[in-house]
């Protein structure tokens, strides 16, 4: 048995609340915020301290096209969303395409940057203090873009096979609001990172 | 309003096979249930957890005892903490809260029920992962590779270097496992409590619990992931090499505490802020009054909320921070004593006045409010720094923290089992034994935490497996580990009593205390769609209003 | 509360940090007496005043939602508590932490290790274990002793109740605290910071000394050992078995610093870092096979039969 309307209805009261997927997904950015910025705290804290082996300044390259490439992504992740809800789906499947292609290219530069520093600078994560914290920091990161774009693959798989409609927006909108995230947390990375750091 | 019970005629459906009804457990994705289980697997736990407490006291009962060696004691503190925290108080914590804030808000379940399942199964499966380490190593004996680095494991410590087998392994992948959980579960109380509410039900006019459970759900969300950050720059350093916390490379002990801790802190307050949930909704419903100050509590809640995260390095005074900086974190802890004492006063202001019904519930909440003001108050004393390098990492820290966890946190969830006990199983448990667990349960308490503050102030450290005659700490030692026997009666007598009163009890129908939010306005227990009708409401006590047409409360608040 | 209560009564002070803590401890607990009270009384009142008289009248009492001025009252008041011990305790930590560190203070480095404590007094050139000596202070012309505070492996804690609050030692990281005896006589405690295995078993004992006394003890310290005429069996086997890997005894070939100072290893009254008494049974017993004193210690046993750990044993016994 369940309680009757309780009191005299309302019908003229507005009602609305939140949706709950942007609710969630604010929430789980907040949660990885923190963990970033623990690893940034690292980061900042360890600068200068190594006792020994490559220190930024000698070794690190500052990659300005990948930077630009990813923070691209961000921009046409908007106007795929945009073009969703409006109801164009090849547009919108084509831009969100060309997002996870920048996006790659993006981890593309990391690894190359990698290959570079492990065997022609000879920079681990073993090496010193600025080793551990700087993969672990770009690690993360990286790791959080590998993680959207295996997102984003699946929701180009399931463009390709028709199953993505205009109703869906919200949906691709809460997927494009982790993608701002870890474009975000970049620009904070490079800062740390290739400025500062330096 | 009818609260008779419904009695199903008999249907010519067949019963459900036991692997049926099993098969239904473990994939349920109702909220209910998963509060159930959350709160099962608690118990189960909770038993864990006081074996441990119960083998380390009797090996502190007299000096120079040799009940269990060094190495076995240190694993069973290491893992009497970390069973507690992580694998009892807050699978309650999510427990009571996945059951409760859907009911009380009016919905149907939470926002993201398959996510709730997801929860539940990785906080279990730390747990059992922990556990298995008691098998690895040398197996049992010599309690295997069970942790044995403090449940704060600080560095050095956990370096490869000091702990050579898997026992931190173990410790840092179980508790990171069921911190995705936690994560998980705050995020859905969140989207729940702010996207699900029913109609009419403002912010304001929700249930005090279900403002408590977002302020924790907040708090999980940012405290959960430096813990969890610091569990992964330790597994690189003990796995890949790295130097986070290798002080022979230049990396630094003391940052690994300063990220336990800003984790740590925040924890408890995840832990004492459903106490709080509870004490706000038995007390007024047992003094017969409507909660004094609402919006004072939300406020004070959420204030206490943010202070939480400024505190944390109270629990390192002694390692050589800088004079301003301890001055600092005393100013905020001390500042916390502010709100938190506000609370006190409006608990105590309900019941002013008002018409007290002991019943166990209400035991269980009056111990809390006279037991959490002490604990509050030897808090303000070890927030005092100086007063602190004396009595921090003693046994006054130790009786300190076991007063809010036990005197506080587990009195009030005892209290909740009780009160909500009718609504989950439909039945009423045996008054006579809940009065039987509770004096029971206090004197337990008392014996050994209010005599385990003495040996701290005679100098006795925490963590020790032995320690030497002569120091004077021997009778207190003694009577601390006399108590534990009367707290083991008593929860078995809890126990017992939930068990007989589950399939003997009496039916308790819908709204047994005469109470007055949502969920006792559906059955016991309640459907799995929780209410026919999505209700409506227009104050903070729907039933009030029904039951006091000519009363109501909207024309209050 | 009176010393004999304990010897490691943090109310029972002899040392000007303890003494200030102690000071501070009052205003502290009294004002947190005084909200018990008050607070412990009007639950009191409020559970025995208010209970159920079971009337069954089906009327439920005046409902009371709140009152501004009630809560102003219970904010404002505890603010200003929380203000007074804020300011109270500020002060102490500034007198204890920021204390100036007088021309005449003896130095000396605390390393800790698992799960033994190293003492060096560097201006001496005197290296020992386990049982610090410091001079007695006169509060009218203090002498007192700075620590310096080092690690050599895991988190430690130099406690002392009677002396100072307690200090970490952490890897990596220096501390530093001091104190200044103003009564003479042996002070116990022990590591207070979750160090491993034997933990429970790294005891301390200060010794304050009285200035004569503590000048002869420094002097005896900082001479060589005591070497017989012949080298004895047991001095034999210590040099050519590992011991002298970890330990040192001044003016021999035993330089290992892993393990303590055993220079004028009779010197001291206990052995193991207070786990056992120093006699001759005990350093036998301990040098065949430590573990079965202190289980989890890093001293290994040397697999030297009983006869062999007798002679090792003699042989110790002449470090005075």
């Amino acid at each position: 048995m369940s309680a009757p309307s309780i009191t005299i209805p309302q019908s003229d009261v507005q009602w609305s609340l939140p949706a709950r997927g942007p609710m969630a997904m604010y929430c789980m950015i907040a949660a990885e915020a923190a963990i970033f910025t623990i690893f940034v705290v690292a980061y900042i804290f360890y600068i200068g301290k190594s006792l020994a082996g490559p220190q930024p300044q000698d070794v690190l390259r500052v990659p300005v096209f990948f930077t630009i490439c990813l923070l691209s992504s961000s921009l046409t992740i908007h106007f795929a969303v945009k073009l969703l809800r409006r109801g164009k789906v090849v547009s919108f499947g084509l831009w969100w395409l060309l997002t996870i292609a920048l996006g790659a290219v993006f981890l593309a530069g990391t690894a190359r940057e990698w290959h570079h520093l492990i065997y022609d600078e000879g920079l681990t994560i073993q090496t010193n203090l600025f080793g551990t914290t700087y993969y672990s920091l770009v690690g993360l990161h990286a790791f959080h873009v590998t993680v959207g774009l295996l997102a984003l693959g699946t929701v180009s798989i399931f463009t390709l096979s028709g199953n993505v409609r205009q109703e869906h927006a919200e949906r691709a909108e809460v997927l494009s609001m982790y993608w701002h995230f870890v474009d975000v947390v970049w620009i904070a990375v490079f800062i740390v990172v290739y400025v500062v750091g330096r | 309003m009818s609260t008779q019970s419904i009695a199903w005629p008999k249907s010519g459906v067949a019963r459900r096979t036991l692997v049926e009804n099993l098969h239904e457990w473990v994939t349920t994705v109702d909220h209910k249930r998963l509060g159930i289980l959350y709160i099962l697997y608690a118990l189960l736990f909770l038993a864990f957890g006081g074996v441990e407490a119960t083998i380390i006291r009797i090996q502190l009962i007299r000096p120079h005892n040799d009940f269990v060696s060094p190495q076995v004691f240190n694993r069973m503190f290491t893992m009497h903490g970390t069973t507690m925290i992580f694998f009892v108080a807050m699978p309650l914590v999510f427990g009571f809260a996945n059951y409760l804030v859907p009911l009380m808000i009016g919905a149907r379940d939470m926002a993201f029920p398959r996510l709730n399942a997801f929860s539940f199964w990785m906080t279990a499966f730390g747990g059992t992962l922990l556990y298995f380490s008691f098998l690895g190593g040398d197996g049992l004996y010599g309690a295997g590779n069970a942790p044995d680095v403090g449940w704060f494991a600080y560095a050095p410590l956990t370096s490869k270097t000091f702990s050579r087998g898997h026992s931190t392994d173990y410790w840092i992948l179980s508790v990171l496992v069921s911190g995705f959980g936690s994560v998980g579960t705050a995020i859905n109380i969140i989207a729940t409590i702010l996207g699900m509410r029913c109609r009419g039900m403002t912010l304001g006019k929700m249930p005090l619990l279900a403002w408590l459970n977002l302020t924790m759900a907040g708090l999980v969300v940012l405290a959960i992931s430096p813990l969890t950050a610091a569990q992964l720059m330790l597994l690189v350093d003990r796995y890949l090499g790295g130097h986070f916390f290798d002080t022979q490379s230049g990396g630094s002990a003391v940052i690994w505490m300063h990220f336990f801790w800003i984790f740590g802190h925040p924890e408890v307050y995840i832990l004492v802020i459903p106490a709080f949930a509870f004490a706000s909704e038995i007390i007024p419903v047992f003094s017969r009054k409507a909660i004094f100050g609402y919006p004072i509590m939300v406020a004070a809640t959420v204030c206490i909320g943010f202070i939480s995260m400024s505190v944390w390095a109270h629990h390192m005074f002694t390692v050589g921070m800088s004079s301003a900086a301890n001055t600092f974190f005393v100013l905020s802890t001390m500042a916390i004593a502010v709100p938190t004492g506000i609370k006190i006063f409006n608990w105590l202001a309900t019941m002013w006045g008002g018409e007290i019904h002991f019943k166990t519930p209400m035991l269980f909440c009056v111990a809390f409010l006279f037991q959490f003001l002490i604990a509050g108050l030897t808090g303000v004393m070890l927030g005092s720094a100086p007063f602190d390098w004396q009595l921090g990492n003693s046994y006054f820290v130790i009786a300190h923290f076991h007063y809010v966890i036990v005197g506080g946190i587990l009195f009030t969830f005892f209290g909740a089992f009780y009160y909500w006990f009718p609504k989950m199983s439909g039945r009423m448990y045996n008054e006579a034994f809940g009065k039987l667990h509770f004096w029971l349960f206090v004197i337990g308490f008392h014996l050994t935490f209010d005599f385990m503050h003495i040996p701290g102030i005679l100098g006795m450290p925490r963590r020790i497996y032995t320690y030497e005659p002569g120091r004077g700490w021997d009778i207190w030692n003694l009577i601390v580990t006399v108590g534990v026997f009367f707290q083991a009666a008593g929860v078995l007598v809890f126990i017992g009593n939930l068990l007989w009163s589950y399939f003997r009890g009496k039916y308790a129908g819908s709204d047994p205390w005469d109470a007055w939010t949502l969920e006792w306005s559906t059955s016991s227990p309640p459907p799995s769609y929780n209410f026919a009708t999505i209700p409506e409401v227009r104050s903070r006590r729907p039933l009030w209003d029904l039951k006091h047409p000519e009363d109501p409360d909207w024309q209050y608040e | 509360m009176h010393p004999s209560l304990s010897p490691t009564n943090i109310f029972a002070p002899v040392s000007t940090p303890a003494h200030s803590i102690v000071d501070l401890s009052h205003l502290v607990l009294m004002v947190t007496a005084a909200v018990f009270v008050v607070v412990f009384s009007l639950l009191a009142y409020a559970v025995v005043k208010f209970r159920d008289r079971r009337k069954n009248d089906g009327r439920e009492p005046a409902q009371v939602y709140g009152s501004i001025q009630v809560e102003l009252a219970w904010t404002v008041i505890p603010t200003l508590i929380v203000i007074v011990l804020f300011l109270a305790t500020a002060r102490v930590i500034a007198s204890i932490q920021n204390a100036v560190r007088p021309n005449n203070a003896l130095e000396v480095t605390v390393i800790g290790h698992q799960f033994w404590w190293e003492y060096r007094y560097p201006s001496f050139n005197v290296v020992t274990a386990n049982e610090l000596h410091i001079p007695v202070s006169n509060p009218a012309h203090p002498t007192p002793t700075f620590l310096t505070l080092l690690s050599a492996d895991t988190d430690h804690s130099f406690w002392v109740p009677r002396l100072a609050g307690k200090t970490d030692l952490i890897p990596n990281h220096s501390n530093s605290m001091w104190m200044d005896p103003y009564e003479t006589g042996p002070y116990l405690g022990q590591c207070a910071q979750y160090c491993g295995t034997q933990h429970a078993k790294m005891l301390l004992r200060v010794y304050v000394d009285s200035q004569e006394d503590f000048d002869r003890w420094i002097q005896a310290q900082s001479r060589p050992a005591h070497v017989a005429a012949n080298a004895s069996e047991g001095q034999r086997i210590f040099e050519r078995t590992a011991c002298v890997n970890c330990h040192a005894i001044a003016g021999t070939s035993a330089k290992g610093t892993f393990g303590p100072d055993l220079t004028h290893l009779m010197s001291r009254q206990t052995i193991a870092a207070g786990a056992a008494r120093n006699t001759i049974g005990s350093l036998i017993a301990w040098i065949y096979n430590p573990a079965v004193i202190k289980p989890g210690s890093k001293m290994p046993a040397m697999g030297l039969s009983t006869a062999q750990a007798a002679a090792v044993a003699e042989y110790l016994v002449t470090l005075r």
